[in-house]
């Protein structure tokens, strides 16, 4: 096949892409990470969480839906896009209720891994301490709203892999809220099943597999030992206990 | 003539005394600190009140009106204020009970809970009046520095204190950061 070289620019580094991908699935190709919560390789982009914001030729775009255009500049580790995404982090943990301490996922925590590579030490913003519901109501998932920050991740994996409408972000603004589609509006009234990708794609602790929480001790888990920037993390994240350090 | 020693306080608010176990793990490295600095009001001490001091580390969030005014006394004594452990960054564990109505929580601990005699919701005049929430410290006085872990390892504080004791920017190594 005859096919031309496309190429961008990530901070001065040549990039190859093929046709048809975006600023993200180039980098990700190349082992260069660009902080993300809400993309997931192989799921449609979603553009919500905003941490993936890199600049191009000037203009700030999410490199997870930007399609990669030949030629294109584009600037990723900034001090300046480092700290607008510190900010960003920041405004998530504010917003709801991540008390790390007392949540099982910790370490293996995405939300965490990145607040660590960006070197967040505080939430600089007022806390919200939102009331969110929790449904313990399915007897081997539980949803915990107070960690969700609405990345929309499990509705997607739902859709597009599982074959099941389970998951939905429903309300806007500081009312959105993760809804279950079920009679009652309940986790165990809904078919999700421990076998689905959804059930286990959380970035955070608010989708967690019940009974299995310390199975790996903290200290030894994911982002203990792993800097989330460190290439080839992608498929360890998804099933904590997976990889060859737990 | 001797420089004096650089003046440390510390106190644990709403918070569990851990930071300050973790603190003193950092073992036979706070006979040097010694050398630099001397402690002030602290539980180390014994000392209940602030003199003015060079470096104040706050464990614990407010969870009542007592942990305001100990915070307030360190803000007004310590040129740099350290807010130390998850509680006082966001309020940690103990915020938990922001869920709940401050009514509920009195009710389910002193007159719902399996097992208790006697069921009475305490209120002797001595007891500080509880706050409706937990906040963490940034809410109420400036922070200069955050020092986050539930506890901070002891290696972080040496980190921080030896960083200030030496005149530069604390910094915490990617290393030793974690939020639990």
């Amino acid at each position: 096949m005859n096919r031309s070289i496309t190429v961008i620019e990530i901070d001065g580094q040549a990039v190859p892409f093929d046709e048809g991908q975006t600023i993200m699935d180039a980098a990700m190709a190349a082992g260069i990470y660009i902080p993300h919560l809400c993309h997931k390789p192989g799921l449609t982009p979603h553009g919500s969480c905003k941490l993936c914001t890199v600049d191009v030729d000037g203009r700030s775009v999410s490199s997870c839906t930007m399609p990669a255009v030949n030629g294109m500049k584009v600037s990723n580790n900034t001090p300046a896009l480092m700290e607008v995404r510190k900010s960003i982090t920041q405004m998530l943990f504010v917003e709801g209720n991540h008390l790390c301490p007392s949540c099982e996922k910790t370490g293996d925590c995405t939300l965490q891994a990145v607040a660590y590579h960006l070197g967040m030490l505080d939430g600089h913003y007022p806390q919200f301490y939102p009331k969110r519901a929790v449904d313990a109501s399915h007897p081997e998932i539980l949803l915990d709203r107070d960690r969700c920050i609405l990345c929309a991740l499990c509705v997607r994996a739902g859709r597009e892999v599982d074959g099941k409408e389970i998951f939905a972000i429903t309300g806007r603004g500081i009312d959105a809220t993760l809804s279950i589609h079920s009679e009652s509006g309940l986790l165990g009234d809904s078919d999700l099943s421990v076998d689905d990708l959804a059930a286990h794609i959380c970035p955070v602790g608010a989708i967690l597999i019940k009974d299995e929480g310390y199975e790996v001790p903290i200290g030894r888990r994911t982002f203990d030992l792993h800097c989330i920037a460190e290439p080839g993390l992608e498929p360890v994240i998804l099933r904590k206990g997976d990889h060859t350090d737990a | 003539m001797r420089n004096p020693k650089v003046r440390v306080a510390t106190t644990s608010l709403a918070g569990c005394f851990g930071c300050h176990m973790s603190f003193l793990d950092m073992d036979e490295r706070i006979v040097a600190l010694l050398e630099q600095v001397e402690f002030n009001r602290s539980p180390l001490t014994d000392i209940k009140h602030c003199d003015p001091c060079d470096i104040g580390l706050v464990e614990g969030g407010l969870c009542n009106v007592d942990n305001v005014h100990v915070l307030r006394e360190f803000r007004q004594n310590c040129k740099i204020l350290i807010a130390v452990g998850a509680c006082a960054i966001n309020g940690g564990v103990p915020a938990m009970r922001n869920h709940y109505s401050l009514q509920s929580c009195l009710e389910e601990a002193f007159l719902n809970e399996i097992g208790v005699d006697n069921p009475m919701i305490p209120n002797d005049e001595a007891l500080p009046l509880l706050l409706d929430k937990v906040h963490p410290l940034h809410e109420v006085v400036h922070v200069d520095y955050y020092l986050p872990g539930c506890p901070p390892p002891a290696d972080a504080f040496v980190k921080i204190l030896t960083d200030l004791l030496e005149g530069r920017e604390p910094s915490i190594p990617a290393e030793i950061l974690h939020y639990d």
